[in-house]
């Protein structure tokens, strides 16, 4: 009797598989690496988002007595930096304005890549090569020479910054919506629908889009490090943005001269920035994994 | 003679190959070139040739999923190449395809029950609705709608994927069935329920096939008539038992030759033919088999001969019929 009851959950567990995307999503949370990797991230961005209540001293409000103090200081716990602002809370803000410059470009090269990328792959013909060709253009630069000559040009500033590492994304993006759009297209499960007789309009929300988006989400996700470490960058120049806000490359700009007076806390900032980007490059990878189901 | 269900006329569909820097056309690859058939309601009609004959490229052809140069495409005695786009999609229903690869015509995203109701939803049957029909007739191809309906393909063999695609092409009632190469893919087990399952078919649903394949054991079982293409040219046409007992064209006579036999007794001493099929691009002038044929003479390569009929169930273009159809048996 016990087996039998067995026998029948488990034909109802087959019986009522679960959706693509909570396959996707109970696949995600049996790795351990991406777990670890998720919750970094998720501490990081509380962090940043609950700032304003988490951090103990005003960002902008510097103390001459204070200057660089090491780090584990009473009252500065990651010490102070070179005008005397507390470590901890610039640390906070800093990772608002370095979340939103890095994540802002590959949310807009998304939507704005996927949508010029499916179109170039779907029509096809004089489309694709009017695309892809501008693409091309972008494409030819390096990502950082791009971004900084763009930053150069708009002038430094938050939204410039996203501007810029707009453009330096959008063409990857297209690149990379354009060749599984051409790919899938040639499957056959594009001519059946074409053969029942289905219109654009369906063909490609149910069956290109469905099909293409997961693949570009991957990728999307592998560029927020890079995208995080260009946003520092800039600011890093000068180009992005600029003090008093804090901003981790911005941070790491002014503390570069106290390297020789206190090694740790000009590196706090880089630590920072490399702990998000790892933390994102990780995840992607495992959601790239999950997201793997077929075969 | 009944009115054909599908009649077609001097289908041509010529590839442009590009190449350079400016992607000029720089050859043509002659897929289809100059094909004319008819079906009948209800016969079903086995295309065979090599791979690379241009099959596959006829059967979009046929359903005009790709627009031919030239040529016409009468199906029920309206001209398909000239329908709008609305009297197209109403035709659609009529005339459906069954795909080759059962891994690539599935689409990863949509369970079973909704690949199948798709095609309903398109010509707007209520969801409801699509859904139980597609239930009925995914029980009706051998797979339990309870079990498989939900699941997606990937979770599926071969064998019943190939049935999700028949039960798709089945969904909106169609008249005409285009199967291409329907169970090469296919183990050889699983290749004679699936073939056997679409005999039934035919009988309950008074179909029309037209059966492409390159398996000429295949095409022996299932045809009632046999179309021989080769590169893009039907070479010769007949009834299937009419090929089977005196193929005459020397090409046909050769995949015979090739073909293995379980009976002993219809084992043929000739040797099959050697060699690849020329290149499509620039195929032989004259008859395009004279390259590979045996008995290739001098005017072989002036001009293609003419399609002639040499029995009242058989007809077939080669000159070796033209002049004295007794020489070669």
């Amino acid at each position: 009797m016990a087996i039998s009851t067995a026998v029948l959950q488990a034909e109802m567990a087959a019986a009522t598989p679960m959706s693509y995307w909570r396959t996707v999503g109970w696949r995600l949370a049996r790795d351990p690496t991406t777990l670890v990797a998720g919750g970094v991230l998720a501490l990081i961005v509380l962090s940043a988002v609950l700032a304003p209540w988490l951090a103990p001293y005003d960002p902008a409000a510097g103390s001459i007595r204070l200057r660089l103090a090491p780090v584990g200081s009473p009252g500065h716990l990651l010490g102070t930096d070179e005008q005397g602002r507390d470590m901890l809370s610039r640390l906070l803000w800093g990772g608002r304005m370095t979340l939103i410059a890095g994540l802002t470009p590959v949310l807009v090269a998304f939507v704005l890549g996927s949508a010029l990328g499916v179109l170039a792959g779907y029509i096809g013909g004089l489309v694709n090569t009017l695309i892809m060709r501008t693409m091309d253009i972008f494409y030819a630069f390096p990502a950082v020479l791009l971004a900084i000559a763009i930053s150069g040009a708009l002038g430094p500033g938050l939204a410039n910054t996203v501007i810029a590492l707009s453009i330096v994304f959008v063409p990857r993006v297209v690149r990379v919506a354009e060749s599984a759009t051409v790919q899938v297209q040639g499957l056959e499960y594009i001519a059946a629908a074409r053969a029942s007789g289905a219109g654009v309009g369906a063909i490609v929300r149910h069956h290109l889009l469905a099909n293409v988006l997961g693949p570009i989400l991957v990728f999307s996700s592998t560029q927020v490090s890079l995208s995080i470490i260009l946003a520092a960058g800039l600011s890093f120049l000068g180009l992005g943005v600029t003090p008093p806000a804090a901003e981790w490359g911005l941070m790491l700009n002014t503390l570069r001269q106290s390297i020789y007076v206190n090694a740790l806390v000009p590196a706090l900032p880089g630590l920072a920035i490399f702990a998000t980007s790892m933390a994102f490059n990780l995840l992607s990878d495992g959601m790239r994994d999950a997201m793997d189901i077929r075969g | 003679m009944t009115p054909a269900l599908l009649e077609v006329r001097g289908l041509r569909k010529h590839f442009p190959l590009r190449g350079g820097v400016l992607q000029r056309t720089q050859a043509w690859v002659r897929a289809v070139d100059g094909v004319s058939f008819d079906v009948a309601p209800g016969e079903t009609l086995g295309i065979v040739g090599e791979s690379g004959c241009g099959k596959s490229t006829l059967a979009r052809l046929l359903l005009r999923l790709i627009e031919p140069d030239a040529g016409a495409v009468r199906f029920n005695g309206e001209d398909v190449l000239a329908a709008s786009p609305a009297r197209m999609k109403r035709l659609r229903r009529d005339m459906q395809l069954v795909f080759q690869d059962p891994y690539a015509s599935l689409n990863p995203r949509l369970t079973i029950e909704d690949t199948v109701a798709f095609s309903l939803l398109v010509h707007g049957t209520p969801r409801a609705e699509a859904a139980e029909r597609a239930r009925g007739l995914l029980g009706r191809v051998g797979l339990d709608p309870r079990l498989h309906g939900r699941r997606y393909a990937h979770e599926l063999s071969g064998g019943q994927r190939q049935r999700v695609n028949i039960a798709r092409a089945l969904v909106l009632d169609p008249r005409l069935l285009v199967l291409d190469e329907p169970v090469s893919a296919l183990d050889k087990s699983v290749q004679a329920q699936v073939l056997n399952l679409l005999q039934d078919l035919k009988a309950e649903r008074a179909l029309t096939y037209v059966f492409i394949s390159h398996d000429l054991n295949v095409i022996e079982y299932v045809g009632d008539r046999v179309l021989v293409m080769y590169l893009g040219e039907v070479v010769e046409t007949g009834t299937a038992e009419a090929l089977a007992q005196s193929p005459k064209h020397p090409y046909t006579q050769a995949l015979f030759a090739s073909a293995p036999s379980m009976d002993p007794e219809h084992r043929m001493e000739r040797l099959p033919i050697s060699g690849d099929p020329p290149n499509p691009i620039n195929p032989p002038s004259g008859c395009r088999f004279r390259t590979r044929c045996s008995f290739a003479m001098a005017r072989c390569a002036e001009a293609p001969p003419p399609r002639v009929a040499v029995s009242p169930t058989q007809a077939v273009a080669c000159y070796l019929y033209d002049a004295e159809p007794a020489r070669v048996a």
